[in-house]
């Protein structure tokens, strides 16, 4: 994974103020590419998808992992496979699966997945000067295998100019494909491992936030925000039941910041 | 469902993958969808933009403060070796050593 940098604080919130036909979250460069025109075709498809691809073994790691939690929390590795291959979502996914239980907690599973998830959103609307340039079938299909890896490739892609709208894409093929498989791995082997705290698996969960964490650092400015989410996700996870906390956290965070910007 | 074990599709199981599929979707297109279509402000975008770092903190802080010293100390190594290398594969199998060398220790 690379620095997400398109979610940093720095963006220069004042420079499109001027300038409505960008979109509401336009970036000063992407008002530069705007005179390229953007294309959407099979060698974007082979670029995004090559660039991808050691970062897409990367993230088989997590697949790995994934499917070995999964399995362990009672999916089988149809299941596994099928989350995989249509949330597409590690963080989500991982997520999920440690709040697997018997009954199942079927809302706070995909609430928490939305929570998990919203973060998208705002990923999706940061690609938003390029991708509506692009056909609605053409920027939606790339979007839905957008994850966090290949959003920041894609982002750091069409920031330096490029007119190579499929970039998306073909990144997001790479991710699925390792994805998928790694899952496929990890839930068959999944099955044979014994204690997970023996291995260390139990801690994949927290060691892939903290390392999540470590990108999502933007300096001093995050770090308000970050001890609002903590405290409140902390006295939440006490007081309220199931995993609203993190939603909680989260929104405390958002509302802080909200009131804090000048 | 097709059979019991690997194969197994349990209905109630591939119901709650299509609602998670279908939320995900969801959060994937509306950011893009929503907000060609309306004018946000700097102030909602800055708080939007803190949004995907507090949830990471949100859901790390509560599982962190349930763990031990062998947990904390391992947290402290996924920052530093991710802090230094920027590797994630690297970060992971270095917290994942230490929490395993920590527990045996403790």
């Amino acid at each position: 994974m690379t620095k997400l940098d398109g979610s940093n604080a720095d963006r220069t919130h004042s420079e499109h103020t001027g300038e409505p036909s960008d979109g509401p979250v336009g970036d000063p460069q992407a008002t530069a590419a705007e005179g390229k025109p953007i294309t959407f075709d099979r060698e974007g498809i082979r670029a995004g998808f090559l660039t991808c691809l050691p970062i897409a073994l990367g993230v088989g790691g997590y697949g790995v992992a994934f499917g070995m939690l999964a399995r362990r929390a009672g999916l089988s590795v149809a299941e596994a496979t099928l989350m995989s291959a249509t949330v597409i979502a590690g963080a989500a996914q991982i997520v999920a699966v440690e709040l697997w239980a018997e009954p199942l907690p079927v809302a706070t599973i995909v609430l928490t997945t939305l929570a998990v998830n919203l973060r998208y959103s705002l990923m999706g609307a940061a690609l938003g000067p390029w991708l509506e340039r692009l056909s609605p079938r053409q920027s939606y299909g790339s979007l839905l295998v957008m994850a966090d890896e290949n959003w920041a490739l894609t982002m750091r892609e069409l920031k330096s100019g490029s007119n190579r709208g499929a970039f998306l894409l073909g990144t997001g093929i790479a991710i699925w494909c390792c994805w998928v498989g790694a899952t496929i791995i990890g839930a068959t082997a999944g099955g044979v491992i014994g204690d997970p705290a023996r291995y260390g698996i139990d801690f994949v969960l927290a060691a892939v936030f903290v390392a999540l964490a470590v990108e999502l650092w933007e300096g001093h400015s995050t770090l308000v925000p970050w001890l609002v989410a903590l405290v409140t996700a902390i006295v939440a996870a006490a007081l309220v039941p199931g995993e609203w906390y993190i939603l909680l956290g989260g929104l405390a965070a958002a509302t802080v910041e909200v009131i804090r910007h000048d | 469902m097709i059979s019991d074990g690997a194969l197994a599709l349990d209905p109630l199981v591939v119901g709650v993958i299509v609602a998670m599929t279908l939320v995900t979707v969801l959060t994937k297109l509306g950011g893009f969808w929503l907000l060609r279509r309306i004018e946000v402000s700097e102030r909602l975008e800055a708080g939007l933009s803190v949004l995907p770092g507090a949830i990471v903190i949100a859901i790390l802080g509560p599982e962190l403060a349930a763990g031990g010293p062998a947990e904390w100390s391992a947290a402290g190594v996924v920052v530093l070796v991710m802090w230094r290398t920027e590797n994630i594969l690297l970060s992971l199998c270095g917290g994942i050593g230490a929490v395993v060398l920590f527990r045996a220790l403790g």
